[in-house]
């Protein structure tokens, strides 16, 4: 389904402040799989969805989904068949924008915009059902301004978003990480739920070994831009959190990973 | 008397500035992007409404067409230089309005002002043009002319907001609104922001061109100076309209308190020049106006504990 192939990306190449963000990254998909994805800081997680969604332009390799070579496909275009949640609450929603229109936006979402009016009648209704299934009480206040929603109202309702239209690929970076512990608990529900219902195909970034563990059926491993570790099936199913841990610290040749790692 | 007939003045020319404001509005309230183009874009058109009326005589309400046509093509160029070469957008802005300047002289074949003289076989005014039409006891009377204007003024204000809130609703316009508030978020839903930008730029500074058309219309003569100082008027407009709508919600009361702002402006620079100031002290009046402003409602804010930071 996604295959990518050897994709390379160096940031501010041939200057001081050069960084190989990706160093070779090949990884085959399937449809439906849910994939977790673990590393430490810069080890190329969150550059790796922006090269799959095609926020930056890659310096070699493929990506391709479905059998279409999205390599030099803008962003925009590839969100047609991939949507996204980001780990910042405020990025995936219009603060300044009511809570309905916000999901107007998202039901046009690779569709051309035209002339006609930006939310009917029927897609109020089935917005309201939909807000309803979260369980949130946001579906009467669906004239409300999204800036006045808590983080995680809004982190909900960007999965909503991103869910409206089914989309071919769905990227998690690390969408729970600016949330407390409870909420976060609540949102990564929400999240399951939606890709189990929709049997969605979807990557997930996270900090956190246990959620990576227990979610998901493949589990992979990145450091220094490169997939080190995969992991899917019953292998997967029987991981500890000190697998993991001992995986890091052969690939980081003993040092330790950040202590993000350490408390996760 | 004579105060209460320069209040009336104000109003008519209120409204008729009020498609300034509207344009303003949209670039930097709706897309937040600075645009200085309208300095420029403003000015022109003045002058293309001027030209198309006295040298080749036509209908100058025709000529506002031409008017806004060309305020549109400025906006795209700024927005072209912004989104295909990459430059900022006030930068962008400020070259469109520097290039501006030669291009309107070349408009009114290097003359700095072009009069739109009635008199002359051929050439109407918008005033003019309706004034004939009315009978001879109406037509003759003192105050005519500013009543036509006035007329002219809440027929543009009433049809503008009108176009303004129902674009803003469709699709396109949403996703417009949408670039202005989270540029990223709307790229992820699958708009060309790029697009999204131009359109805007090219809407606004249509609005701001037209008001321009208009005023020289009104005032029967262009100028290629005229524009100067537009953006911080359309600005001074925006906020008076914003504090005496402070509490409308609803995207059609804010159009509208934007009119009222553009009218209460003018009352208050009528005010201000019946009460003996200097007409070329007017720009700082209105640069010390916007400023006051616009940060007071923040200065209350951090004296009340509340926002400190930015």
């Amino acid at each position: 389904m996604l295959l990518l192939e050897n994709v390379q990306k160096t940031f501010n190449a041939g200057t001081v402040n050069e960084k190989k963000a990706l160093t070779g990254v090949d990884l085959n998909m399937n449809s439906k799989d849910f994939v977790t994805v673990i590393g430490g800081n810069g080890a190329g997680k969150s550059t790796m969805l922006n090269m799959i969604a095609g926020v930056y332009s890659i310096d070699k390799g493929k990506v391709v989904l479905n059998g279409r070579d999205l390599t030099r496909e803008p962003e925009y275009k590839r969100a047609k068949y991939i949507s996204r949640v980001f780990q910042d609450p405020m990025m995936g929603t219009a603060a300044n924008m009511e809570i309905q229109e916000n999901l107007a936006l998202a039901y046009r979402r690779g569709k051309k915009r035209g002339l006609a009016w930006g939310i009917t009648k029927d897609e109020k209704e089935l917005f309201y059902e939909k807000l309803k299934v979260l369980g949130l009480g946001l579906e009467e206040r669906m004239t409300s301004k999204v800036g006045l929603l808590s983080g995680g109202q809004r982190q909900a309702l960007t999965l909503l978003m991103a869910s409206l239209i089914r989309p071919e690929l769905l990227l998690l970076d690390e969408h729970t990480a600016a949330l407390d512990p409870k909420t976060a608990a609540k949102v990564l529900d929400v999240t399951e739920n939606i890709i189990e219902e929709q049997s969605l195909s979807a990557i997930m970034v996270t900090h956190n070994m246990k959620d990576a563990i227990r979610l998901g059926n493949r589990l992979i491993m990145m450091h220094e831009g490169k997939i080190i570790y995969d992991v899917s099936g019953e292998a997967k199913k029987k991981l500890q959190v000190s697998d993991l841990l001992a995986k890091f610290e052969q690939a980081s040749g003993g040092e330790f990973a950040n202590d993000r790692m350490m408390l996760a | 008397m004579s105060v209460l007939l320069a209040m009336f003045s104000a109003i008519a020319q209120g409204m008729l500035w009020a498609m300034l404001a509207l344009g303003v509005y949209i670039t930097f309230r709706l897309l937040d992007f600075a645009d200085l183009t309208c300095e420029g874009s403003f000015a022109m058109g003045a002058c293309i409404s001027a030209v198309m009326t006295v040298t080749y005589h036509m209908n100058p309400f025709i000529s506002l067409i031409f008017g806004f046509l060309g305020g549109a093509i400025a906006g795209t160029v700024t927005g072209l230089l912004n989104t295909k070469l990459k430059i900022p957008p006030i930068l962008a802005g400020i070259l469109s309005m520097i290039s501006l300047y030669s291009i309107n002289l070349r408009i009114m074949s290097d003359k700095a002002n072009l009069p739109i003289n009635v008199r002359e076989e051929g050439v109407e005014s918008m005033v003019t043009l309706v004034q004939k039409l009315l009978p001879e006891s109406i037509r003759t009377m003192s105050q005519t002319t500013t009543v036509i204007a006035a007329c002219i003024g809440v027929i543009f204000c009433v049809l503008s907001v009108a176009v303004l809130y129902w674009f803003f609703g469709t699709e396109l316009g949403s996703a417009i609104r949408a670039t202005g508030n989270n540029e990223k978020m709307i790229r992820a839903l699958g708009v060309n922001t790029d697009h999204m930008k131009l359109v805007a730029l090219a809407l606004s500074n249509g609005f701001i061109a037209l008001s321009g058309s208009l005023v020289a219309q009104n005032q029967k003569v262009a100028d290629v100076g005229s524009g100067t100082g537009a953006i911080v008027i359309g600005l001074a407009s925006i906020v008076i309209g914003e504090v005496l709508f402070a509490k409308a919600t609803s995207f059609k009361w804010r159009l509208t308190g934007i009119i009222v702002g553009s009218i209460v402006y003018r009352m208050i620079v009528a005010i201000v020049l019946q009460l003996g100031m200097r007409s070329s002290d007017l720009k700082l009046l209105t640069a010390i106006l916007v400023a006051v402003a616009l940060s007071v409602p923040r200065l209350l804010q951090v004296k009340n504990g509340k926002g400190a930071r930015s």
